[in-house]
């Protein structure tokens, strides 16, 4: 029954975001009207979605291998899960936050647009509609980067395009050389094949050409350099669904599909991305301890956090990558928080550095409990969610005999913790300065977001043997399973 | 092959246009080019010696067509690659454009307020 509705997740936001340009600026209360409600409405379908057994739908009634087929399998609904939670809420924010900005009708038609790309690649099982969907999503994060059209913000929004530009060239090649081995661009048809017919030398230069493509969408050490400079410079809300969801989608279950299901996993690329996860967490921790600006120390965290996620996926083992997996729903999660709250701050403020702020646990109550929920759950304090993921990946590592990798994870768990105590000894604790007495708490729609993703950060820790089994460990089955995913689209 | 390989020249020229020069356009300019050549490089996978357009006459039967022609499929993806490039080279041109309103240079050395 469900089955019927699945392109929905597609068309419904490409549908909003196309209608609400129509809109006049007057209109503009009707425009967040259309949009929460095909929020909900989205909502509502992946819920329905969460615990359903697989199925695959044959866009058009083609059948594989000629048509596109759209895969529901438990990764899918969980990315989907975390991609549209995060969205709503972010949503939600941006109606008040979005005020200092000048065109909010144009914002929530790019926002609509990015959250339509983002659902169509964790739901599609074909290479190149993966790359169009993608390419549908970067395109308008990056207008969403440079929104507030203030020099920097271009600055950021440019570099990001022509950095998100090469990494589409590379991947659109590998997917050609990937064609012009096989002859068919549908993922399980190419997993199939792939695996039954060897290891044939293209396939580790399309491999190779995927993991530098789609690492740089998921900021990858050495593909990050886009990161720090965008990130900082989006609006609020957007830092928080790029920093959260958008390096997740496009990057890290990009590769997920294509390593584990597509082209089989080899020793080597386990190697790999486990050798690209390290280098990410050890060089974004290294290079956030030293910032000054809250966003850029957030989104330097961000690259650190990833590569924990690609070295439990790159383990290879249940516990590795269910690791991986807990630990990218998590990050989704405060990573978002923490981003609300520095906007939170920016928008009663109107500053972004931390040594300008100080004190502002008097003036701003929620904003500022809920950031320090956030920074003790990012550097992994029980009984928070990111204790619990980060205690799993350490614990996959000792179990597969990487002391030293798992050495070097808790070092860096340290790093941030010290980083985020520098956070909040500025920002929240201390003293007050002069200008900000007058800072207010934020409006009551901004703070119900910033109280639901922290109640999520420590329900997700806490209440994890309730859905864990379900959303996350059949997940994980699913990635290690390559037969079933073939069986699942080809029968 | 060596039609192939020019191709790939031409991926790397792109390239090096993109990573050495500094003047904005320039790297847009090595952006389209690196375009051209990934569009290129799907074409001639389809290409086959000798090959028909993939269009059924009235006169022509299946089997003849598709032992024949070229195959269709990468074409259908170059269009769709042709068009996301035209939107991305739309965005980096209005960007350039509001960049040197903002920074009064086309310079990327001077570009470079985000540091750190």
């Amino acid at each position: 029954m469900i089955q019927q509705f699945y392109p929905l997740l597609v068309a419904i936001p490409l549908g909003t975001a196309f209608l609400v340009l129509l809109f006049p600026q007057s209109l503009t209360r009707v425009v967040e009207g259309i949009v929460i409600i095909s929020k909900v409405i989205l909502l509502l379908i992946i819920i329905a979605l969460i615990g359903h057994a697989p199925f695959s739908y044959f866009v058009g009634k083609w059948v594989p291998p000629i048509g596109i087929t759209l895969v529901s399998d438990y990764i899918s609904t969980l990315l989907l899960l975390v991609i549209n939670s995060v969205g709503i809420l972010s949503l939600l924010y941006s109606f008040e936050y979005m005020e200092m900005y000048t065109s909010k009708i144009r914002f929530y038609a790019l926002f609509m647009l990015m959250v339509a790309g983002m659902n169509g690649v964790v739901i599609t099982g074909d290479m190149f509609n993966l790359f169009v969907f993608l390419e549908i999503a970067t395109i308008s994060s990056y207008a969403l980067v440079g929104f507030g059209c203030e020099s920097e913000e271009l600055e950021a929004s440019f570099k990001y395009m022509i950095l998100g530009s090469v990494s589409s060239t590379f991947i659109l090649l590998g997917i050609a050389i990937i064609y012009s081995t096989f002859g068919t661009l549908n993922m399980a048809d190419l997993a199939n094949l792939i695996s039954v017919g060897g290891k044939n030398k293209s396939i580790l230069f399309a491999e190779v050409l995927f993991i530098m493509g789609f690492g740089l969408k998921g900021a990858m050490v050495p593909f990050h350099a886009w990161l720090p400079d965008a990130h900082p410079s989006a609006p609020a809300p957007i830092s928080a669904m790029l920093s959260g969801v958008l390096i997740k989608a496009c990057g890290i279950y990009a590769i997920i599909r294509v390593s584990y299901h597509v082209i089989g996993m080899t020793p080597l690329i386990h190697l790999i991305l486990m050798s690209l996860g390290v280098l990410s967490m050890v060089v974004g921790v290294l290079l956030a301890v030293g910032q000054w600006d809250f966003k850029r120390l957030l989104a330097y965290h961000s690259i650190s956090q990833m590569g924990y996620v690609m070295v439990g996926i790159g383990l290879g083992t249940p516990l590795g990558i269910l690791g991986g997996l807990f630990h990218l729903m998590n990050h989704a999660f405060f990573k978002s928080l923490l981003f609300l709250c520095s906007g939170a701050i920016e928008y009663s403020t109107g500053t972004r550095n931390l040594k300008e702020m100080g004190g502002l646990f008097k003036r701003m109550p929620v904003t500022s409990t809920t950031c320090s929920i956030a920074s003790l759950s990012i550097s992994g304090i029980p009984p928070f969610n990111g204790f619990w993921s980060k205690l799993i990946i350490i614990i996959a590592l000792v179990q597969r005999e990487f002391y030293a990798l798992a050495a070097i994870t808790v070092c860096v768990s340290f790093l941030t913790l010290v980083s985020f105590i520098k956070v909040q000894r500025y920002s929240i604790f201390g003293d007050l300065p002069e200008k900000m007495k007058r800072a207010k708490e934020i409006p009551i729609l901004m703070r119900t977001t910033l109280v639901i993703l922290a109640i999520l950060c420590i329900v997700t820790g806490v209440l994890y043997p309730f859905f864990g089994n379900t959303v996350l460990e059949m997940a994980r089955d699913a990635i290690m399973d390559q037969q079933k995913y073939i069986h699942l689209v080809l029968r | 092959m060596t039609i192939y390989l020019m191709c790939l020249f031409l991926f790397a020229m792109g390239l090096y246009c993109l990573v050495a020069k500094r003047h904005l356009i320039k790297k847009i300019i090595g952006v389209a080019i690196l375009d051209y050549a990934v569009n290129l490089f799907l074409v001639l996978i389809g290409y086959k010696e000798g090959g028909v357009p993939p269009i059924l006459f009235k006169d022509m039967s299946q089997q003849v067509l598709s032992r024949q022609s070229v195959d269709p499929l990468p074409q259908a993806l170059v269009l769709t690659s042709i068009v996301i490039g035209l939107g991305v080279l739309i965005m980096m041109v209005s960007i350039a454009l509001r960049l040197y309103e903002k920074y009064k240079t086309f310079d990327t050395s001077e570009i470079s307020r985000l540091k750190g």
